[in-house]
């Protein structure tokens, strides 16, 4: 069988299997892994640039934000439906996303991670500064009868559960196959030599931003499904830890592979769930379990898997 | 491809039989659970609270955390609800909205709690609110945000153990303006608890005549003051300060440095300096200044007993300290709201017969059905007055000044001086 066929299978497979859990795990679990699944579409926005580009932002919390609020406050102001607000969500993480690519990418290396984690800090600011509007840091509610989409109320179980599922399959099938794409090959190139990408005549700079763009579309994708299925939309969204986030999740669950941003929430999930049912400094439980993963498994949970059973893992 | 049919095909029939197996099993079953109804009745009462153990808020999680268990201790030293004894499960929701909502999910789905409580942030209330309304899940908040009584959140979030913003900032503004002047400049954190700060007092300052002069916001991350003292205009009369987080002292020693001994009168609310020793270096210039106080911190001259048994059984010495550690300052302007609330629900279980959480609905319209709330050892901070259809509690609000290091209190508002229209009846809602 080939990589390609492979690759196929487990994706779908894995998409199978997260549609049936539903019926076999226990309510909690099939909530917690709905918002799973809408951070991992976070992640893999975040691993596209980092994982398979190479570039390193600190500043995706402000796409995550920009699809939140894009979506909530059009909704909010302009009555518009939730597709059309989640459409508009989009749109506006396409175009933060594309400014800032534009800029941020005239830097490279640790300048182009400050200058994102500033773009970053100061959309958050700005979310503060027009409280008026956005109700800052204290954030709104989106009406649960406005959370509804051809006729499907996304804040009952089921629904949020296989809405969760669809946008994950999409950005995860979506992602799959472009990064087996030429396009996705080149940026792997660009990963591990621009140098010598620009040398064989590619528009290093051209992919760069079209990858920031991507990554931006896909985070803005999360935040506005999070709004939507969640009913939340608030600044909190868009401080840097909420950047550090899809960081500590790509590398735990493998950067460069398409189902480590999954794993990689996942683990993160319920580390912290878990340990804090064992002791009130959790944290440190999760510190330590942390650092013994990037001593022990420093490609990531994936990435160990790639490296030591299923070298075909996408 | 014939590996992930046979197994998708084993595990379907495996969970058609254990589904059938469970049913069989469960009918059988059936007929003897009215026999034992009565002894799962016995089972505690449990409340999930929702505690800032980390994050921001952890200051005010520690002594929210005291205070829950005090309550929930006299609450089953005198018998427990129904019978029943009271058991809190803690979970931390990190100060974080996203993992507030995921906390709620936890008490509604893992821990089976009967209700929630306990949430101070107004982010993790606006977070959370949504998804215990979903789950149907009775939220009882101890936050003093206006998001309750505004009509952003649903019928199963309620504030019955602590006063809003808007009704404390209302309450204050006649004592300023009689006492202390009425050219106010206001300085606010420049998010929203500034803002509500900046728009309620605006509208309270000139309902008795007096206006804001100026309004200066200060952005969050901002750790030296001292730029935006030149924007105070020369006529102000009254500084109204509400700065909060670790940057406040800095605030208050900029200020001092400012004014010298010149300054205008003071007005602050005590949230900024909630958990802070009135002891730390800086704080010296806020000698004579005045503060709002949900409580007051320092146990005054006409104590009652009432306080005395309060302040023993949270573990607040007569300086608003631990009684094991002088240096940790309590919070004891917002801590009340958890004894108080956790008191309201005993009460209004037991006015609906709670016996499980079938009857959330009811418990939810005993509590509606409440008015007054006379003070009492159940109601420590001061009588109180819940509007049902609002879902938020009205009560007395103390303002302090500043007197050899203490706080003293000069003024007690009535509960009328804070009361305003309501904005929303959530009784009209469904459940």
């Amino acid at each position: 069988m080939t990589d390609s066929k492979r690759s196929i299978i487990l994706h779908l497979s894995f998409i199978a299997v997260l549609a049936l859990v539903f019926f076999i795990l226990p309510d909690y679990h099939t909530g917690n892994l709905a918002r799973i699944m809408v951070l991992a579409i976070f992640a893999m926005g975040y691993n596209f640039l980092f994982g398979y580009t190479g570039l390193l932002s600190l500043g995706h919390a402000l796409f995550f934000a920009t699809g939140m609020y894009g979506l909530g406050m059009t909704m909010q102001f302009f009555d518009l439906s939730s597709g059309s607000a989640f459409i508009a969500g989009l749109i506006c993480a396409l175009l933060v996303s594309a400014i800032i690519g534009a800029l941020a990418l005239r830097t490279v290396g640790v300048a182009f991670m400050i200058i994102t984690l500033m773009f970053s800090q100061a959309g958050y600011l700005i979310i503060l500064y027009f409280g008026e509007y956005s109700r800052g840091d204290e954030g709104f509610i989106i009406a649960r009868e406005a959370r509804a989409f051809m006729g499907f109320d996304l804040s009952d179980e089921t629904n949020r559960y296989y809405a969760a599922l669809i946008l994950f399959s999409i950005c995860f099938l979506v992602i799959a196959k472009l990064v087996n794409s030429p396009f996705g090959r080149t940026l792997i190139a660009i990963r591990e030599n621009e140098e010598r990408a620009k040398m064989l005549g590619y528009d290093v700079a051209k992919y760069k931003l079209i990858a920031v763009i991507i990554s931006g579309v896909v985070s803005g994708a999360a935040g506005a499904s999070y709004a939507l299925l969640f009913g939340y939309v608030g600044a909190t969204f868009a401080t840097v830890q909420y950047s550090i986030f899809p960081l500590l999740w790509v590398l735990l669950g493998g950067a460069g592979t398409t189902i480590g941003p999954f794993i990689g929430v996942l683990f993160m999930f319920y580390l912290i769930d878990l340990s804090s049912v064992v002791t009130p400094a959790y944290m440190l439980i999760a510190g330590v379990v942390l650092v013994l993963l990037t001593l022990f498994a420093p490609q990531g949970l994936a990435g160990e898997l790639r490296k030591r059973v299923f070298k075909w893992l996408p | 491809m014939k590996n992930f049919d046979l197994t998708k095909s084993t595990l379907t029939r495996r969970k058609v039989l254990k589904t059938l197996g469970a049913g069989v099993a469960a009918a059988s079953i059936l007929p003897r659970l009215g026999g034992i109804a009565h002894a799962a009745t016995s089972e505690p009462i449990r409340i999930g609270f929702q505690a800032h153990r980390t994050g921001i808020g952890a200051a005010y999680g520690r002594w929210y955390s005291r205070a829950t268990s005090a309550a929930v201790t006299r609450i089953n030293d005198m018998g427990g609800i129904n019978g029943r004894e009271v058991e809190i499960i803690t979970e931390d929701d990190g100060t974080d909205p996203k993992r507030g909502a995921e906390v709620i999910e936890k008490f509604a789905k893992q821990h089976e709690v009967d209700v929630a409580f306990g949430t101070l942030y107004s982010h993790v209330v606006y977070g959370s609110a949504p998804r215990a309304g979903e789950l149907k899940l009775p939220y009882f908040v101890v936050s003093e945000g206006h998001h309750v009584a505004s009509g952003k959140l649903n019928r199963y979030t309620l504030q019955p153990g602590i006063t809003d913003v808007k009704s404390q900032v209302q309450a204050m503004a006649p004592f300023v303006a009689d006492n202390l002047g009425k050219k106010v400049t206001m300085i606010f954190p420049d998010f929203a608890f500034g803002h509500d700060h900046r728009d309620f007092f605006t509208a309270a300052i000139e309902a008795q005549g007096g206006e804001v002069v100026e309004s200066i916001a200060i952005p969050p991350t901002e750790t030296s003051f001292t730029k935006y003292f030149p924007r105070i205009p020369r006529e102000t009369e009254v500084i109204y300060h509400v700065m909060v987080g670790p940057a406040v002292l800095t605030f208050v020693k900029e200020l001092g440095e400012f004014f010298g001994p010149n300054r205008p009168e003071l007005f602050g609310f005590i949230d900024s300096l909630e958990a802070v020793d009135f002891a730390s270096p800086g704080l010296e210039f806020l000698e004579g200044s005045y503060f709002w106080e949900g409580m007051a911190r320092y146990a005054q001259a006409d104590q009652t007993d009432i306080d005395k048994t309060y302040r023993a059984a949270v573990g607040v010495d007569n300086n608003g300290a631990s009684i094991s550690d002088s240096r940790d300052v309590a919070t004891f302007s917002h801590m009340f709201g958890c004894w108080e609330t956790l008191n309201i629900i005993k009460r209004g279980m037991e006015t609906c017969g709670y016996q499980g959480p079938a009857d959330r609905q009811s418990l939810i319209e005993a509590v509606e059905a409440m008015s007054d709330m006379p003070y009492s050892l159940d109601h420590p901070q001061g009588a109180k007055r819940f509007n049902g259809k609002t879902h938020q509690t009205f009560g007395h609000q103390y303002i302090s000044q500043v007197i050899d290091g203490k706080l003293v209190v000069k003024h007690k508002t009535s509960i009328e001086d804070g009361l305003y229209e309501d904005e929303v009846d959530y009784t009209k809602q469904s459940f």
